[in-house]
């Protein structure tokens, strides 16, 4: 009695996050560290750089925090925080983090440090840091905000710094890029404002007031299943930008090309899953006959993304434009997954989410190496850089492989999942996606051979080896490349409880009790 | 049947409701008389006189907001002035603008060679009028006011008397606005002649009093001269021509004033006519609003976006502006709406853009540097390392304008849709907003000028900018309200939700969540 009544209370207290604000924290100190650095003198950039070096990684620090005391086999939201925020308009600072948002939030407060570390912005070092501080937050703020409005607010921030980071760091056609990013995006924002608020009100009538809240409409608010599927497509326009989904990615490889390393790292790494998430998190969890109804439209996008991502990836001359390319692919197995509706397909999509951030915002990383050695990232003018640099291009096939989707790796964890879930529910589809998985090895092993293999010519001798620092901005990635791929159940424990909330929000049909399955890893439920 | 009971007696006036009327009057008086009889006064102090009148009013029309939300909403002088919620959140708007505009043209002037009194009395002048259209519970009332502040405004865009832009653009807002004054006027004619009153109560209750006397044709011809004498003040469109050329050869600041003020007054009169005066044909006129609105905010990006003059596109970025503020119009509109959000969040918009334009114009003042010509995309390049601050304030601007979040631009256009859908005008959301991405690529345009275009030769060779005390306490103060109200709006929301409750309009219950 006494021992299960301590352990509810312990429950209910570190559900509050034992009364420190940890997941406001998780936004603020980005940000705080973001107007530090904007005010900080130039004079000493070595100040500067450590600043927010210092903000970056406690907010790391807080996120792994977080990570340990997160309750498994729960649904709930944990370490909620609700406050009220604009009363007159029913909205709130309303966060929540539970097994869907998650990783990503760690991701997240993990790849900030590691990519303002890693990379060297060249010029005006205060300004980039700062932006890429306040995109930290933005990030954080979008994966963990449980209220529409708040949500949108993060959702449509983090374009600015990312604008700048784009705009001001990038390479040749920067400018076009960042315009084209912020362009494209703010019109799938646009709407979805609109049906934000259509949502509200609408909403308010089953609610009894005008409330902003995601979880509240989600299981209160009774919305015409004829409305919810125009509110869902408002929604998905938004999202399906984000993604991106094809027809709407055109904006993704000249961004991701352009961008500045670090950016293109947040970009794949996290901001693309704002996408992906936000389908999950909102069209979804909002409008789940809506999203049933309209499925065959997504799931047939997100074959064509998988294939046409694929396809444009083995044309590409550009190292970093492939890699881009990729990621279309990539996300285009994610939504598959989504889509999919099956416990286990949604559980690998969130998986996989993770692992494309893992394992492309390495191969960005590295793509930036190289770039800074060679000032190329042409595949044509690098040759035999194995001979040279044989722990560099170890690296980067370690990275490669996952990103591939090779057993013993966290790729295959996430594929296997989405593929064996969608089998169910939407087999031609699969069968056709999982042709992707044969190109996805075309592509990147052809660039590797073209890269890697043969002799050196002239330029490529002088080759730099892989250096101490970068090492070790790598090798937390490549750990949990590995681990995932190796032991993914800690993971598949905290994410399935919530994806398995969700389905049966959603009134989704589980095809196999998630026993059944032979091969499903480790994410059976105990 | 409201207004029927009203008793015409010899007009009592309430000499301490008109305050804010009355110190704008008699300052602007003062400072024209005052420095005409005194020898040049020290520098500064004709801006600084100005900004004190400014802000005596403001602080009597706080009192008076005290005092209506004490004892409740009532007419002035005879019906003619209207004592309410939404006069007094008007008047403060105004009185922002012209406090704004004093501080921002200060500097301006001296750099100009060309200080003097004159144009801190026409600023006042022209805000009396607006105040009086935002008050007026009366059509030839409505009229005196937008003549005023009209007349004003045309001399003011005229007063650059070295430059021949100046000029062009006084000249061609005088003919433009006499055009459209004498259509406004006709209106009235056939308002009153079809009614029997220029009073908005009056026109109100002629509805429901004598239907069968009642000349509908006479009417709706009125409504739609009253409509285009208007929207040409608040440069809608297709009566937004005059806007880009005035905007553009007027002198910079006095462009952020009529921006502002001139903006605010006249979308507080429509508001007025429409609203309080003629919602029983809101069946005729909302169509036109809503054509007018759709034809205004395509107008105003799509234009925007082959400009090259900063001032020009920023004229359009106002048409664009004035078509979201049209949106709040059409759904203040939807009177069997249990809340009146249109109204107020057209007016909070109003508020909100006036201060972001003033401190955009603020900034483009700076930039323009001595002679006001330099408004070309290319004057700003260089502006980040230049002065990075002045940079900054910029682009919270800019961003604040294309409606960026954490900004108060995002909570204007949020209210304003918000207004919108809550009335269930979804495609006049979605038009607007899919034009606010357009828009925004002219907000970015000037964003790359500013922070990411590769510096020229010739850039060296350019006067610097320079950032002189009133003009960055101004800009300032822009920036301050704008990140305060994006990160803490409820107040404001709070406080226009207030001004739903008009004089001599049946009480709509002010609520908290709309």
């Amino acid at each position: 009695m006494i021992a299960s009544a301590l352990a509810a209370a312990d429950t209910a207290e570190s559900l509050k996050g034992g009364h420190f604000p940890i997941l406001t924290a998780l936004i603020l100190v980005p940000a705080f560290g973001a107007v530090v650095v904007g005010i900080m003198t130039k004079k000493r950039p070595e100040f500067v750089k450590l600043a927010a070096i210092l903000a970056s990684v406690f907010t790391g620090a807080l996120s792994v925090w977080m990570l340990a005391s997160f309750k498994t086999h729960t649904a709930d939201f944990q370490f909620s925080s609700h406050h009220e925020w604009i009363t007159a308009w029913g909205i709130s600072w309303h966060l929540g983090v539970d097994g869907i948002s998650l990783f990503l939030v760690v991701l997240t407060a993990v790849l900030f440090p590691l990519a303002i570390i890693g990379v060297d912005p060249h010029h005006d070092e205060k300004q980039y840091l700062a932006w890429l501080l306040l995109l930290e937050a933005g990030v954080m703020g979008s994966f963990l905000s449980l209220d529409l409005f708040l949500f949108f607010i993060f959702f449509e921030i983090v374009l600015v710094p990312m604008y700048f980071l784009i705009g001001g760091w990038g390479y040749d056609k920067r400018v076009y890029a960042a315009t084209k990013f912020f362009l494209y995006t703010m019109f799938g924002s646009a709407f979805m404002l609109v049906g934000i608020i259509a949502t509200v009100f609408l909403a308010k009538g089953s609610i009894g007031h005008v409330s902003f809240d995601l979880v509240e409409i989600a299981t209160k608010g009774n919305i015409a299943s004829n409305t919810a599927r125009w509110l869902f497509f408002a929604f998905a326009i938004a999202f399906a930008v984000k993604v991106p989904m094809f027809p709407l990615h055109t904006w993704l490889p000249d961004a991701h090309t352009q961008a500045p390393t670090a950016g293109s790292v947040v970009l794949a790494g996290v901001m693309l899953k704002l996408g992906t998430y936000g389908f999950l998190r909102f069209g979804i969890y909002l409008f789940p006959e809506a999203a049933r109804h309209s499925r065959a439209i997504f799931l047939t996008l997100a074959v064509i993304g998988i294939l046409y991502g694929a396809i444009a990836a083995t044309m590409q001359k550009d190292l970093k434009r492939l890699v881009a390319y990729s990621s279309v692919a990539h996300l285009g197995f994610i939504m598959l997954g989504i889509f999919a509706f099956t416990s286990q397909s949604v559980t690998g999509g969130v998986l996989q989410m993770i692992n494309h951030g893992v394992s492309t915002g390495a191969l960005f990383l590295m793509v930036g190496m190289i770039y800074e050695r060679r000032h190329t990232r042409e595949i044509a003018k690098l040759k035999g850089i194995q001979t040279v640099a044989p722990v560099f291009a170890a690296a980067f096939t370690v990275i490669m492989l996952s990103s591939i989707g090779v057993p013993g790796l966290n790729g295959f964890v996430g594929e296997f999942l989405i593929l064996i879930g969608s089998f169910f529910t939407a087999r031609w589809w699969t069968v056709v996606a999982a042709s992707g998985v044969i190109l996805a090895a075309l592509y990147l092993l052809w660039a590797y051979q073209r890269v890697f293999h043969g002799e050196p010519d002239e330029e490529n001798k002088t080759f730099p080896e892989l250096r101490w620092k970068e090492g070790m901005v790598l090798l937390p990635f490549i750990a949990a490349i590995v681990f995932v791929g190796v032991y993914p159940k800690p993971l598949l424990d905290r994410i399935e409880p919530s994806v398995k909330s969700l389905i049966t929000h959603g009134g989704y049909y589980d095809p196999q009790p998630p026993s059944a399955q032979p091969a499903a890893e480790d994410g059976t439920q105990p | 049947m409201i207004g029927a009971d009203l008793k015409f007696v010899a007009p009592h006036i309430d000499w301490f409701a008109l305050t804010p009327l009355l110190v704008l009057l008699g300052g602007g008086l003062a400072l024209l008389v005052g420095a005409a009889l005194t020898p040049r006064w020290p520098k500064r102090m004709y801006a600084w006189a100005t900004v004190a009148v400014g802000i005596g009013a403001l602080v009597m029309t706080f009192i008076q907001w005290h005092q209506v939300s004490k004892h409740g909403t009532k007419v002035l002088v005879g019906g003619a002035l209207s004592f309410d919620a939404f006069s007094m959140f008007g008047t403060i708007t105004i009185c922002v603008g012209v406090i704004l505009t004093a501080l921002i043209t200060d500097d301006y002037l001296r750099r100009e060679g060309m200080d003097g009194p004159e144009i801190y009395g026409l600023y006042l002048m022209a805000a009396l009028g607006g105040v009086v259209m935002v008050m007026s519970n009366d059509l030839i009332v409505l009229f005196l006011g937008l003549e005023t502040l009209s007349i004003a405004l045309y001399v003011l865009a005229a007063s650059h008397r070295r430059r021949t832009e100046s000029q062009e653009a006084g000249i061609k807002y005088f003919v433009l606005g006499g055009f459209s004054s004498a259509f406004f006027l006709y209106g009235i004619a056939l308002i009153y002649g079809s009614t029997g009153s220029t009073n908005f109560s009056k026109i109100l209750a002629a509805f429901d009093n004598v239907p069968a006397h009642r000349n509908d044709a006479l009417v709706l011809v009125g409504v739609g001269l009253l409509i285009v004498g208007l929207c040409f003040k608040v440069a809608a469109s297709p009566f937004h021509f005059w806007a880009p050329d005035v905007y553009q050869g007027a002198p910079t600041p006095v462009t952020a004033f009529m921006a502002s003020v001139g903006k605010a007054a006249a979308f507080a009169a429509m508001l007025r006519v429409l609203v309080v005066a003629l919602p029983n044909w809101k069946d005729d006129w909302q169509p036109v609003i809503w054509t007018i609105a759709v034809l205004t905010l395509c107008v105003g990006a799509i234009s925007a976006v082959v400009q090259t003059n900063v001032k020009r596109m920023l004229a359009y970025s106002s048409i664009s502006h004035a078509g979201f503020i049209l949106i709040g119009v059409e759904a203040a509109g939807h009177v069997g709406g249990s809340t009146r959000t249109g109204m107020s969040s057209s007016m909070m918009y109003l508020l909100l853009y006036s201060v972001l334009t003033l401190g955009t114009f603020g900034v483009v003042t700076l930039v323009s540097r001595t002679g006001d010509g330099e408004t070309d995309l290319s004057s700003f390049r260089g502006l980040s390392k230049q002065k990075p601050m002045l940079a900054l304030a910029l682009t919270v601007f800019l961003l604040a304008q294309a409606g960026v979040p954490l900004t108060s631009g995002f909570i204007a256009k949020f209210g304003v849709i918000q207004a919108a859908v809550e009335e269930h005008s979804y495609a006049l959301a979605i038009i607007a907003m899919v034009s606010a991405v357009i828009g925004a690529y002219l907000y970015l345009r000037i964003m790359i000028s500013v922070w990411l275009a590769d510096p020229e030769a010739t850039d060296d060779a350019r006067e610097p900018v320079r950032v002189p005390l009133s003009s960055g306490i101004a800009i300032g103060l822009c920036v301050a309200f704008t990140l305060l109200i994006g990160f803490f709006p409820g107040w404001l929301i709070d406080a226009s939700n207030h001004v739903v409750n008009v004089a001599h309009v049946p009480a709509v219950a002010v609520s908290a969540t709309p």
